[in-house]
């Protein structure tokens, strides 16, 4: 009995502690990277290499005054960003460091961290609509829109990685894969992806706080803590898609030489510049666009990679992983060829009487 | 309409010419530890009068379109002008060289070549009784006589000026830095 | 089922990241359409019409300079010849080739800025804006060579300019010129085949040809409805007449040819300064003008083709030393007539994509 607390006590401080540090990083991280995108240093001035930056940006925000809107909603503004960051650090319960290294080792645990990201969408919710500005009303409404409309690609493309692997856990999905399963399933990574990305609000799809259309979206009136606390969210979030999808899909804590926690950083960090490639390059979309985007492209695909995946595991589960590997990279080019060519986007003008 | 007819290939090709700027140098000056040389002909922010060979004839005055030079003059008793008061009040200024150009000696006055002429405290304040530190005059932006002579922090800028010119460094130009052109 | 909406309205005000100035737009939204537009401005606006006529016409050059303030040398050239047509100066030869050099150059400029700021505008995170203004950056330093400052340059005179080019100039330039194409190239890379850049931009916000010639469009908005129209072919000035160059035209008067047209521009006007810079001769740089100078009594209305348009001055003299009636025609205002045709239908998100791409300057809508 003792034994259980003493593990629930450990990683819980290791858990809070790598959380904090990591999104510190990240934050650090990404400034530099996009200014070295842009010819220009990012951060250098606060410590070496601009390395106690995040912690100076924290330090500015804790002091600022909380500034309330006296028409608000004051219960609902409060509880907004509890809401919306608790859910986060939840997800890295299920989150595998290493063999077994892990808070708890559910049986279920990628349904459960679906479930638990999508109670930040409530969170946001809350915080645009309690806010009682027009800015923050049209920030809520584009992310319900969104987020919930693409809540249904990102489950679908997980589902090839637990039809591959027979189990829900976390853990056994990264030993099931003696070839990391980004091989086996293209189609299943990039329609993760995206789904993410649209997900956590990062470019192209960051339009819930298009600084230069409504200002900053659904925390437009938040200041000091509690604006702090959706600024976590924000790079919390991007680490748990990460790590997620280093474990589903890049092979978790595996490699060769190395210690597996060193690896899963790493794979983290990869796929997080890869995130942060992309946001430096190109512009947003709208939120017509998002929503095709999300229900007439992203939905059929997966759907044709759950067909074929489960079709290649019934048909042919002793075929050569080589030629398994071509076949799929080859399908998935084929069928994103096709659906663009298909793709028809609507919108456009509205005729106004 | 068919959106994606590239398929993502525009994308793919933006992607790649970003990731190519990760390897070139960056343009930033890191001011205040370099600083770059600027051009020879700087109107910079601070104008420039000598005394000495000034003739008193006006003309400055009269050419400045935001009437920021203020000078009275007099008839000694040579019967040649001299200046009695001299000044030149920078908050109105707009340093646009008009008075430069019409200096009929071309020795007289001169725009400077320091542009960092910024304070954290106003310390020459004019206040009358009752007014707070904001709403009073700064008396600091308006340099009268021996305040607008050359200096070692007062250097001439060489605008329409030949002879000053000549002696400022070369400017220092984006287009001549080093590693940049390799695309 | 109909199901009742109620509109409400949106204040994008004075104070906003993505107004390229002070200007307020209220909006009557329908959910996130846009159902009605009222521009509201006037917000700069610092009287400059008024003040110049108390100054002499020397006076009134740095007054041009602070109306499209990322377009300087356009307005004093502008400025600078209707007063020469008004008292009958002419210009020498080396000044006027050196006239075209700084006019090509400061379209290049001011077109670089204007796309760069577009594009903050679409959400490309200021990426492609620091990549424009490196080579702005250029440009302004060959300025601030000849004229001393980087913004507002008073270099323009009656007759010619105050100094000659410095000799470091014409190297730094020639320089400019090798890299300058290739510069351009990437940007169409980065952007022109964009998929994203594409949707939010093509068959947006589009402006008819008989609207935009009857809403006295002019500039690359008006180019980009399909009317070919520059006052360097049409009505020219200066020595305009002597290069060859094409002028890019589009047919469909979106975004996204608003944008394309202005790429092309600044590769024509590359085009023009290699021209000019090989054409050029010696000379002296100022004509025979007084330094006081007292037109005729009359009136004059001349005209350019600016980066954002045709800027124009009218100025009536009564024979004093200073200008009875100075009144701009700011390409800015006018090209801003038809927003309200052009945004209607559309979402939030594109009035911005729409406005951007018209390239405003609020210092020369409001004067």
């Amino acid at each position: 009995m003792s034994d259980f607390w003493v593990h629930l006590l450990v990683y819980l401080v290791i858990l809070f502690g790598f959380v904090i540090v990591s999104v510190l990083l990240f934050i650090w991280l990404e400034r530099r990277f996009i200014g070295r995108f842009q010819l220009r240093p990012g951060p250098n001035r606060a410590g070496p290499f601009g390395l106690l930056q995040p912690i100076a940006d924290a330090i500015k925000v804790l002091i600022k005054e909380d500034i309330i809107p006296t028409e608000s909603d004051k219960g609902v503004f409060w509880l907004a960003p509890l809401v919306a960051f608790v859910p986060v650090m939840l997800m890295f319960a299920a989150i595998p460091f290493a063999d077994g290294a892990m808070l708890v080792d559910l049986n279920i645990g990628i349904l459960y961290i679906l479930a638990v990201s999508s109670v930040t969408v409530i969170g946001i919710f809350m915080a645009g609509w309690s806010s009682n500005s027009k800015y923050s009303l049209l920030g809520a409404m584009r992310t319900i829109a969104q987020e919930v409309s693409y809540e249904i690609p990102l489950v679908l493309s997980i589902l090839g990685v637990v039809m591959l692997t027979g189990s829900l856990s976390m853990n056994e999905i990264v030993k099931a894969q003696s070839v990391p399963f980004v091989l086996l399933q293209p189609l299943g990574f990039f329609v993760y992806l995206s789904a993410a990305m649209a997900e956590i609000n990062r470019t192209p799809f960051d339009l819930l706080e298009a600084e230069s259309e409504i200002i900053a979206g659904f925390h437009t009136e938040y200041s000091g803590m509690k604006f702090g606390l959706f600024y976590l969210m924000e790079y919390a979030e991007v680490l748990a898609i990460s790590a997620i999808a280093t474990t589903l899909f890049l092979g978790g804590w595996q490699g060769p030489l190395l210690h597996p926690v060193i690896w899963f950083i790493t794979k983290v960090l990869i796929i997080f510049m890869f995130i942060i490639w992309v946001r430096a390059t190109i512009p947003r979309l709208r939120i017509d666009q998002v929503m095709a985007f999300g229900w007439k492209f992203l939905l059929p695909l997966s759907l044709a990679n759950l067909v074929i995946t489960a079709f290649e595991i019934l048909a042919a589960p002793d075929m050569n992983t080589a030629v398994l590997i071509g076949i799929n990279i080859a399908v998935m080019f084929g069928l994103i060829l096709l659906f663009s060519r298909f793709y028809k986007l609507g919108g456009g003008r509205v005729s106004v009487k | 309409m068919s959106a994606l007819s590239n398929t993502g290939g525009g994308i793919l090709k933006g992607m790649r010419l970003t990731f190519k700027h990760l390897f070139r140098p960056w343009i930033t000056v890191q001011y205040p530890e370099e600083k770059l040389t600027m051009s020879k002909r700087i109107r910079g922010t601070q104008v420039i009068w000598v005394k000495e060979t000034c003739i008193a004839c006006l003309a400055c005055a009269r050419a400045c379109p935001v009437k920021a030079i203020n000078m009275e003059v007099s008839r000694g008793e040579d019967r040649k002008l001299k200046v009695d008061h001299m000044s030149i009040d920078f908050g109105l200024c707009v340093f646009c060289g008009l008075c430069v150009e019409s200096c009929p000696t071309k020795t007289s006055i001169y725009m400077g070549y320091g542009y960092e002429t910024t304070t954290y405290r106003c310390t020459n304040v004019e206040k009358a009784e009752g007014q707070s530190r904001s709403e009073c005059r700064c008396r600091e932006l308006i340099l009268t006589g021996d305040e607008l002579a050359p200096s070692a922090t007062r250097v001439l800028s060489g605008y329409d000026r030949p002879d000053a010119a000549e002696k400022l460094a070369e400017q220092t130009l984006l287009i001549n830095k080093k590693g940049y052109f390799e695309r | 089922m109909a199901i009742k909406t109620e509109s409400f309205i949106l204040n994008i005000g004075p104070q906003h990241p993505s107004t390229h100035g002070v200007f307020r737009l209220r909006l009557i939204l329908d959910g996130e359409v846009i159902t009605d537009l009222e521009p509201v401005f006037g917000y700069l606006h610092r009287g400059i019409e008024k003040l110049a006529e108390g100054r002499t016409y020397l006076q009134d050059i740095p007054f041009t300079d602070r109306l499209d303030y990322l377009g300087s040398m356009t307005n004093n050239h502008a400025y600078v010849m209707a007063v020469e047509k008004l008292a009958g100066i002419t210009v020498p030869e080396r000044a006027e080739y050196i006239r075209v050099i700084l006019d090509e150059l400061q379209r290049i400029a001011s077109h670089l800025a204007g796309l760069g700021f577009f594009l903050n505008d679409l959400g490309a995170l200021q990426t492609p804006l620091l990549y424009m203004f490196r080579e702005r950056e250029k440009i302004v330093e060959l300025f601030d060579m000849c004229s001393g400052q980087r913004l507002n340059y008073n270099y323009y005179r009656f007759g010619g300019f105050v100094q000659d080019l410095p000799e470091e100039f014409l190297p730094a330039l020639k320089k400019l010129l090798d890299t300058l194409p290739g510069f351009i190239d990437e940007y169409e890379q980065l952007i022109s085949t964009n998929e994203i850049v594409l949707i939010r931009t093509k068959g947006v916000g589009v402006l008819k040809r008989e609207l935009a010639i009857n809403s006295s469009a002019a500039g690359p908005v008006l180019r980009a409805s399909g009317v070919n129209w520059d006052i360097r072919r049409n009505d020219p000035y200066s020595i305009y007449d002597r290069f060859e160059f094409d002028i890019p035209t589009a047919q469909n008067g979106d975004t996204y040819d608003r944008y394309m047209v202005r790429i092309r521009e600044m590769r024509q006007s590359v085009r023009i300064l290699r021209q000019a810079v090989k054409d050029l001769p010696e000379g002296e740089i100022m004509g025979k003008a007084p330094k006081l100078l007292k037109p005729p009594a009359g009136e004059v209305y001349s005209r350019i083709e600016g980066p954002k348009g045709e800027l124009g001055f009218y100025l009536v003299s009564d024979g004093t030393d200073k200008p009875y009636r100075w009144r701009v025609r700011p390409p800015c205002l006018l090209n801003l007539s038809a927003l309200k045709d052009m945004v209607v239908g559309w979402k939030v998100a594109d009035l911005m994509a729409i406005f951007g791409s018209i390239d405003i300057v609020m210092g020369e809508v409001d004067r």
